[in-house]
C-alpha cells in the first residue's frame, strides 16, 4: 500500500511539469501576443517589443518554463498581464474560488441528494415504467445543454412567472448582466437548477447501474432467502456493493468544484473561476489561463489519488501491489 | 444461465430447428422495441438531411442580409422571422445543422482512428506500450476538459486561418462569392474538430482497451493462437469484432457529444464563428433579445437538446439491443 501511493507521487511532478510545459507552449506560442493585445492593434512595433521584453516574453522557452516553474513552487503566479494588469494570478483566483466552489457544492449535493435515491428507485423498480421515466429524465439531463435551457428558464421565471420578479426577493435572480449574492441567496436559484441536473443524472444513472449489479448477486438471494427485510436487503447487502463507482463520481465531482462551470457562470454573470477562464482567453492573459489550468489538474490528480485509496476503506478485498 | 436437457423423445436435427436468423435480424427485433431509440433515428436522420441537402431546403443563404427586414417576427416570408442583422433564422439553423453534421462526423471519425488503434496496442500487447499509451491518456484526462478545448481553439484559431487564407490566396480562391463558398470559414472548422478529436481519443482509447484486455484471456484468442494466427490477423477478426458493441454505442454518444462541445465552444464565442452558422452562436447573438423575442433562443436551444438527446437515446436503443446481458 505504501509502496503503491509512493508510486502514485512520484508520477505527481511528472504530470504537473507536463500539464505546465503543455500550456506554456501554447500560451506563449501561439499567435496573438499578450503584449500586442495590450497595447491594442494599432500600436508601434518598439513598444510592443518593449513591453514583450519587459514582461519577459522574448526569453527562450526553458528560461521562461524554469522561471515561471521555480516561482510557482514558491507560490508565486507572477500577474495578470492584460486583464487586470499589475494584479496577483493568486489573488484572482482566490477571490474567485469560494463562489465557484460554493455553488458548485450545492449543485454536488443536490445531485448526491436526489440522484441516489433516484438510482436507487430506479433500481429497485427494475423495467417497470417508473425505471422508465426516472431513465428517460436521467439521459435528458444529461444532454441538455445548460445554455439552452437557461434562457427558456429566465424567459418563465422572469418574464411569464409575475410574483418572481427582481422585487420579490429585493435581489436579481442572477439575470445576466447579473449579480452575485452568494449560495444562499436567490441569486443562486437559476444557477442551481441548471447545473444540479447534470450531477442528479449521473449519480442516478451510476447507482441504478450498480445496483442492478449487485442485487443480481447470489448473497442477495441468500440474504432475502434467510428472510431478510427487503429494506435492509437493498441498503445494508446491495447498496454497499455498489458504493464504490459512486466514490469515484464524489470524487472526481469533487475535482469539478474547482474548475467551475465556465457555461453556466458565462451564462448568469458569476464572478466565478470559470468567468475568469474565459475572460482571460480572450484576452490572452496566459499567467491566469496556466494557473487555472495547473490547479485543476493538480486537484483532479490528487482526488484521483485519494478515491484510489478510499477504495480500500470501502472494499477491503482490494489491495494495491 | 439454465441448463437444458433434451428430451429423448424429440430428435434435433437441422429440420426441426426454428429457421435460423442473421444477426442483423435479432439486432432489430431487439432494437425496435425501444421506441425512444426508434424515434430518435428519425431525428438523425433528419440531422443528416438538412445537413446534406443545406441548400435546397434552406429558403436563404444563411449569411444574407435583408437589411429591409430586419429584427421581424416570424412571417409566412421568414417562418422564424429575422435577427437584427436581417438574417432569417430558419436558414441559419439550418445551415447550424451541417455545421453539427461536418463537426460531429469528423471528430468521431478523428477519435476512431487515434483511439482505436492506440486502444487496441495497448489492450493486446500490455506491459511498457500499455503503460506508455496510458500515461499519454491519463495526461489529457487531467486537463480540465471544456477549459482545455477552450484554450486549444484560441490558440490555434489565429495561425490555422492564416494557413487557410494563404493557400485559398495561391490557388487564387475568391473569398465570399457565394452562399457556401468563402474557404476561410474552413478554418473554424478545423480549429473545432482539432481541438475536439485532441482530448477526444483517450476516452475511446480506453475503452478499446478495457474490452481488448478482457477479450484476450478467452478461451477463442487462445485458441486463435494456438491454430498460429497472427497478432494483426487476432485483433482485427477475432478482438475487434467481440468489442465492437460498446464502441458502437461509444460512436453515437460521442457524436452527441460532440456536438453539444461544438455549441457550448460557438455559445463562448471560440468555436464557430460568425458569419458562418452554428446552433451555439445562434443563441449567443440572440442572447440579448430573450426577453423580447424568446423564440429566437429558445428554437435553436431546443434543436441543440433534441438533437443531443436523440443521439443519447439512440446509444441507449443500441446499447440494449447490442448487450446480451440486457432482456
Amino acid at each position: 500500500m505504501t509502496a503503491y501511493i509512493v508510486r502514485r507521487l512520484f508520477w505527481y511532478p511528472i504530470l504537473l511539469f507536463a500539464v505546465t510545459t503543455v500550456t506554456l507552449a501554447l500560451g506563449l506560442y501561439g499567435p496573438g501576443d499578450p503584449a500586442q493585445v495590450y497595447l491594442g492593434k494599432h500600436s508601434d512595433p518598439e513598444t510592443v517589443a518593449r513591453i514583450r521584453a519587459e514582461w519577459g516574453l522574448d526569453q527562450p522557452f526553458q528560461v521562461q518554463l524554469f522561471k515561471y516553474i521555480a516561482d510557482a513552487v514558491q507560490g508565486d503566479f507572477h500577474e495578470s498581464l492584460v486583464k487586470y494588469p499589475g494584479q496577483k494570478v493568486t489573488d484572482l483566483i482566490a477571490a474567485r474560488l469560494p463562489v465557484t466552489v460554493s455553488l458548485n457544492a450545492l449543485a454536488l449535493a443536490l445531485g448526491v441528494l436526489f440522484g441516489v435515491p433516484l438510482g436507487l428507485v430506479s433500481a429497485v423498480r427494475h423495467n417497470r415504467s417508473l425505471d422508465h421515466i426516472i431513465t428517460f429524465g436521467v439521459i435528458s439531463a444529461v444532454a441538455i445543454p445548460v445554455f439552452a435551457v437557461s434562457p427558456f428558464l429566465q424567459w418563465i421565471f422572469a418574464r411569464e412567472l409575475p410574483f418572481w420578479t427582481r422585487d420579490t426577493f429585493g435581489v436579481t435572480i442572477g439575470l445576466p448582466p447579473g449579480g452575485w449574492n452568494g449560495v444562499f441567496s436567490a441569486s443562486a436559484v437559476l444557477p442551481a437548477m441548471v447545473l444540479s441536473p447534470g450531477y442528479v443524472a449521473v449519480f442516478a444513472r451510476q447507482t441504478r447501474a450498480g445496483m442492478i449489479e449487485a442485487l443480481a448477486q447470489d448473497f442477495i438471494r441468500t440474504a432475502r432467502a434467510k428472510g431478510l427485510v427487503e429494506s435492509l436487503v437493498v441498503m445494508r447487502h446491495a447498496f454497499r456493493n455498489a458504493l464504490i463507482p459512486l466514490v469515484t463520481i464524489f470524487g472526481l465531482g469533487l475535482a469539478g468544484l474547482v474548475g467551475g462551470a465556465i457555461i453556466t457562470e458565462t451564462v448568469f454573470g458569476i464572478p466565478g473561476i470559470g468567468l475568469l477562464t474565459v475572460d482571460a482567453l480572450h484576452a490572452r492573459d496566459y499567467p491566469i489561463i496556466l494557473a487555472v489550468t495547473i490547479m485543476v489538474a493538480f486537484v483532479y490528480i490528487t482526488l484521483n489519488l485519494i478515491v484510489d485509496i478510499a477504495y480500500t476503506f470501502i472494499d477491503p478485498r482490494i489491495r494495491y501491489q | 444461465m439454465s441448463a437444458t436437457t433434451a428430451t429423448p423423445t424429440r430428435v434435433i436435427t437441422p429440420d426441426t430447428l426454428p429457421p435460423a436468423r442473421g444477426a442483423w435480424h435479432e439486432f432489430w427485433r431487439r432494437f425496435r422495441r425501444n421506441k425512444r431509440a426508434v424515434v430518435s433515428v428519425f431525428i438523425i436522420l433528419g440531422v443528416f438531411a438538412s445537413g446534406i441537402f443545406t441548400e435546397e431546403l434552406a429558403p436563404y443563404c444563411h449569411t444574407a442580409q435583408n437589411l429591409r427586414a430586419v429584427d421581424q417576427a416570424p412571417s409566412l416570408a421568414h417562418p422564424l422571422g429575422t435577427d437584427n442583422l436581417g438574417r432569417d433564422l430558419a436558414s441559419r439553423i439550418i445551415w447550424g445543422a451541417r455545421t453539427a453534421v461536418i463537426v460531429s462526423v469528423t471528430v468521431v471519425v478523428l477519435n476512431l482512428l487515434i483511439g482505436l488503434p492506440l486502444g487496441a496496442v495497448a489492450g493486446y500487447y500490455g506491459g511498457r506500450i500499455d503503460s506508455a499509451i496510458m500515461r499519454v491518456a491519463d495526461f489529457l484526462f487531467a486537463f480540465p476538459d471544456l477549459l482545455f478545448v477552450l484554450f486549444i481553439a484560441a490558440t490555434i484559431r489565429p495561425s490555422v486561418i492564416k494557413y487557410i487564407s494563404d493557400l485559398g490566396k495561391s490557388y487564387g480562391l475568391k473569398r465570399g462569392v457565394n452562399c457556401a463558398a468563402d474557404y476561410v470559414a474552413f478554418a473554424d472548422f478545423i480549429v473545432v474538430i482539432a481541438a475536439l478529436s485532441f482530448v477526444g481519443w483517450p476516452g475511446l482509447a480506453r475503452l478499446v482497451r478495457g474490452q481488448f484486455l478482457q477479450l484476450r484471456e478467452r478461451e477463442f484468442i487462445e485458441s486463435a493462437r494456438a491454430t498460429g494466427a497472427r497478432d494483426l490477423r487476432i485483433i482485427f477478426r477475432h478482438l475487434l469484432p467481440n468489442a465492437l458493441p460498446p464502441i458502437i454505442v461509444a460512436i453515437s454518444l460521442g457524436m452527441g457529444g460532440a456536438i453539444l462541445a461544438e455549441t457550448s465552444l460557438s455559445f463562448l464565442g471560440i468555436g464557430i464563428q460568425p458569419p458562418n452558422a452554428s446552433w451555439g452562436s445562434t443563441i449567443d447573438d440572440n442572447y440579448l433579445f430573450w426577453r423580447t423575442r424568446p423564440e429566437m433562443i429558445i428554437v435553436p436551444g431546443a434543436v441543440v437538446a433534441i438533437v443531443v438527446l436523440a443521439f443519447n437515446f439512440l446509444g441507449d436503443g443500441l446499447n440494449e439491443a447490442l448487450n446480451p446481458k440486457t432482456q
